[in-house]
């Protein structure tokens, strides 16, 4: 890792000045209108009758709601789900079919497991910076509820066979090889292949290696489950979210939860590291189904449709971690990705307004900061002269995330996307520069992407 | 969709068996669609003075087929009483017998009208006892047209001849489709103020139009019947309703706002989506309201405060916001709906009651503040309407409240949204502060 080649661009010179393109053209600015969601609903509960499709359709005929775009052509549309029919090669094109927009709007899948929602957020933020397109909608959906159940690999692999096979004796012969254990479904888990440890029970591992005690984890949940709750008391999320099937707000919010009731739970992930075991429940987020979508333009395009806009779409970074090998926990590979975006940015962690870290177990969060902060690591992981720094607590995921609002894998993204866009239109300046949003969002494959947002 | 009594009895032998049982025979009202004809055959114009003339020449100028004479069994799609130069009620007579002779010519789903003088500034009480004679004779003809004919009047203030703007606008409405289930009502014409559309199938071309209450039912039906008039259309509803609001914003090509009217800030939300998006606001449509009801004896603070808030605290701050806007002062519209529970009175709807007849209130006084910047203020007072709502009172209760009317059948939401397309569009403009049943002359509510 290199952290020689920084910018020489200032912050504030490439947010707002158009550079120009490899192909000698100029970049744009790409900017956030808005975005729309679904409530998000733990799995088996509102939402267990719904697919992936009937979810991204509803997110997106709310987000044409809300901003007129009935009948109109977007110039693209992109999402994904982590858990996916095979049947939904072509989900999001189907979505787009099913909902209000003119027929004629191209459409891609994308996955990236939990980082897909931020991805198809920066993909087509890139093709509007480059003028390929002038206006995108992201989004991602997830259903744990209608996960798909797959037949085993010796059913499928008879079955393949008996449809090449061609006289009676073949097919019958086929069919020979068929054995009652064949008969079970595969179904699906969110274990890594690799490892065959559960995304909990990787986090366990590092929970306990960043020392990240019961308390700091539960005082995380308890402020997310706060915010959040605050939130929708101020009507933060009128604007952002339309109702589906009866439910009006995330169904895992427990907006009357205490640190009290978080001590009571028992430890579900790491009870076998012979360390104390401190992940709960309450301090891990639930399996979920829901929907988000984001509205992306470029400047032009917005104010020829008298939309707003509320942020633009600074940069954004991926990185990966051999979690495989135990070099860096599953889920620390944004640790990574946010010193160098930073960097490439000429920024630093003092410089961020809003820091949107996604909260798959509070246990993540704390380690990354932990991370960051640590002298050590920043020397020989980073190669920082020391740590990278400190986040004020103030700043962090302040209207909620995903351990209050629940975490539908692929539209977490699109939820952070919206959020902190409109918090940032809202603060609009902060010492003369613009408001400044970080999102860090970890994925399972020991991958990770974060982006800067700035006000617009 | 038409209840399927009224489907029954208004064909084959349902027709044939209502009418030897002597049962109520409502028949499939002639309702509006674009590119219909206005009157389902010629029109009659009855009456001698100058402004009986020039009516018929406009009419004619709207290329209709126009009579000043009957001629005998002549089916008439409808007959235009113009007694606007009365001076004691022995002149009805000569009129009115006239037109009696032409009443059992007219087609199904035909027109009365009348257009008179408001007896209010009446010279004398002879001349205001011929003027307050029409009301009397319209109402009870009403009640004696039957095959989904209607009669309404059209009172104009003293000034204001019968082709004025606002005249001819609410004989155009009272003449079409439009008017299915509005009988005998009258609608005062106070100035010559507004302007007769240049394309009558799209009359609110250029118009943005707010319509609170849009996720569902009569709200719903007023922002299709709006977007189809030619509005841009902005739906507001309560965050909760938000599903059914992005359908009804999507299928009319406008856009949803999530809104809670009892809001403080609300007339500055409204505003402010109407300018940003959509660059201008010409109509508000005051529709949300809500019911609580309970006999006043166990009424509780609760039931009471949250009816009033609603429906009519809400739209008096919402009112001020707009008077208050730089942005609404181009001959705005505003439309409330009341309820002919806040004339008439409705058992175990005190507080509901009380709301409506607030609105009512706020209305007239709301009026003259408009008047200096071209603006109006009316309301439209549903009486029984087909909605979900509706549909949940008990079977017996709701097919008696659905038959004690005139036109025997219970409106649609489509038929109060036709009221308020109206009212909102320039050609309503000398009409203001009035308070329009759509009811089909419901028995109740005088």
């Amino acid at each position: 890792m290199s952290f020689t080649g920084q910018s020489a661009t200032g912050p504030e010179e490439s947010s707002t000045a158009a550079a120009a393109t490899p192909g000698g053209g100029l970049l744009r600015q790409a900017v956030v209108v808005g975005g729309n969601r679904i409530p998000f609903a733990r799995t088996g509960g509102a939402y267990t009758k719904s697919s992936n499709q009937d979810m991204l359709t509803a997110a997106l005929d709310g987000l044409i709601a809300r901003f007129g775009l009935a009948d109109e052509r977007i110039g693209e549309v992109a999402a994904g789900a982590v858990l996916k029919h095979s049947r939904d090669f072509n989900l999001t094109r189907e979505a787009v079919l099913g909902s209000a927009l003119s027929a004629e709007t191209p459409a891609y899948d994308l996955q990236q497991a939990c980082a897909t929602g931020l991805e198809t957020v920066l993909g087509l933020a890139n093709k509007i910076k480059l003028g390929q397109i002038d206006s995108g909608i992201a989004g991602g959906v997830d259903s744990a509820s209608d996960a798909p159940i797959a037949v085993s690999e010796g059913l499928r692999e008879v079955l393949l066979d008996l449809n090449r096979a061609k006289t009676l004796p073949q097919r019958l012969k086929v069919l020979g090889r068929l054995r009652p254990k064949d008969l079970a479904p595969d179904a699906p888990n969110t274990g890594e292949p690799r490892t065959g440890l559960s995304m909990g029970e990787h986090q366990a591992l590092t929970t306990a290696q960043w020392k990240i005690t019961r308390e700091a984890q539960d005082q995380l949940a308890y402020t997310s489950h706060r915010n959040l709750a605050a939130a929708y008391d101020a009507g933060f999320f009128d604007d952002l979210l339309t109702p589906y099937r009866g439910l009006n707000r995330d169904s895992n919010l427990r907006a009357d939860t205490t640190l009290e009731k978080l001590a009571t739970l028992k430890p579900v992930f790491g009870r076998n590291l012979g360390a104390e075991a401190t992940m709960t429940a309450g301090n891990s987020t639930p399996l979920t189904d829901g929907a988000s979508t984001v509205l992306l333009a470029s400047e032009e395009w917005a104010d020829a449709h008298e939309l707003p806009k509320l942020a633009t779409v600074v940069d954004g970074e991926a990185a990966a971690v051999d979690f495989v090998h135990g070099k860096d926990g599953l889920l620390m590979a944004p640790a990574f990705a946010v010193p160098r975006l930073l960097a490439r940015n000429g920024l630093t962690l003092d410089d961020i307004d809003f820091f949107e870290i996604h909260e798959a177990f509070a246990g993540t969060v704390l380690s990354t900061l932990a991370a960051w902060e640590d002298e050590e690591f920043g020397r020989t992981r980073l190669g920082l002269d020391g740590a990278l720094g400190s986040v004020d607590r103030s700043k962090l995921n302040v209207n909620g995330s995903s351990l209050a609002a629940g975490h539908p894998f692929a539209a977490t993204g699109g939820r952070i996307v919206a959020s902190l866009a409109k918090m940032l239109h809202e603060r609009g300046h902060v010492d003369g520069r613009p408001a400044r949003g970080l999102i860090s969002i970890c994925a399972a494959g020991g991958q990770g992407v974060v982006a800067i947002l700035e006000a617009f | 969709m038409t209840d399927k009594y009224t489907q029954f009895v208004s064909r084959g032998i349902g027709k044939d068996v209502a009418k030897k049982l002597g049962l109520p025979q409502p028949v499939v009202l002639r309702r509006y669609q674009p590119g219909q004809a206005l009157v389902p055959g010629p029109i009659l114009v009855q009456g001698s003075s100058d402004g009986a003339d020039e009516l018929a020449a406009a009419l004619l100028a709207w290329d209709l087929d126009v009579r000043r004479h009957a001629v005998p069994r002549e089916k008439l799609g409808a007959i235009v009483l113009v007694l606007d130069e009365l001076d004691h009620a022995e002149d009805l007579e000569r009129p009115v017998l006239s037109a009696a002779a032409s009443l059992r010519d007219l087609a199904p789903n035909a027109r009365v009208v009348t257009v008179s003088r408001t007896p209010a500034s009446a010279p004398g009480p002879a001349s205001a006892a011929a003027r307050q004679g029409i009301d009397g004779l319209l109402r009870s003809l009403a009640k004696e047209l039957r095959a989904g004919a209607t009669a309404n009047g059209i009172m104009l203030a003293d000034g204001v001849n019968t082709t004025s703007p606002s005249a001819l606008g609410a004989l155009r409405f009272f003449l079409s489709g439009r008017s299915a289930f509005v009988d005998g009502q009258f609608l005062t014409v106070a100035s010559g103020e507004g302007q007769l559309p240049a394309d009558p199938e799209k009359p609110l071309a250029g118009k943005v139009a707010v319509v609170t209450g849009a996720a569902r039912g009569i709200g719903a039906a007023i922002a299709r019947t709006l977007h189809r008039d030619g509005a841009t259309v902005v739906v507001v509803d309560i965050p909760a309703a938000g599903d059914h609001l992005a359908a009804v914003a999507n299928s009319v090509r406008g856009t949803a706002l999530q809104l809670d009217i009892s809001r403080e800030d609300a007339g500055h939300r409204i505003i402010e989506h109407a300018v940003g998006r959509h660059g201008r606001l010409d109509i508000v449509i005051h529709n949300a309201g809500i019911t609580r009801d309970k006999l006043l004896a166990n009424m509780d603070q609760g039931r009471w405060n949250s009816v009033l808030a609603v429906n009519i605290a809400a739209q008096l701050r919402i009112n001020d916001a707009l008077l208050a806007s730089r942005d609404f002062r181009d001959s705005p519209r505003i439309v409330s709906v009341a309820s002919t529970s806040g004339i008439a009175g409705n058992r175990g709807q005190t507080n509901y009651a009380a709301s409506k007849g607030g609105v009512i209130g706020m209305v007239r006084a709301t009026a003259p503040l408009l008047a200096e910047r071209h603006g109006s203020i009316n309301a439209v007072a549903p009486g029984f309407i087909e909605t979900e709502m509706t549909a949940r009172i008990p079977f017996a209760t709701r097919e008696v409240a659905r038959r004690l009317n005139s036109l025997q059948q219970g409106g649609q939401p489509g038929d109060v949204a036709e009221a308020i397309a109206f009212l909102a569009s320039d050609a309503a403009g000398g009409i203001t502060g009035e308070v329009l049943r759509v009811c089909g002359q419901n028995l109740v509510g005088a």
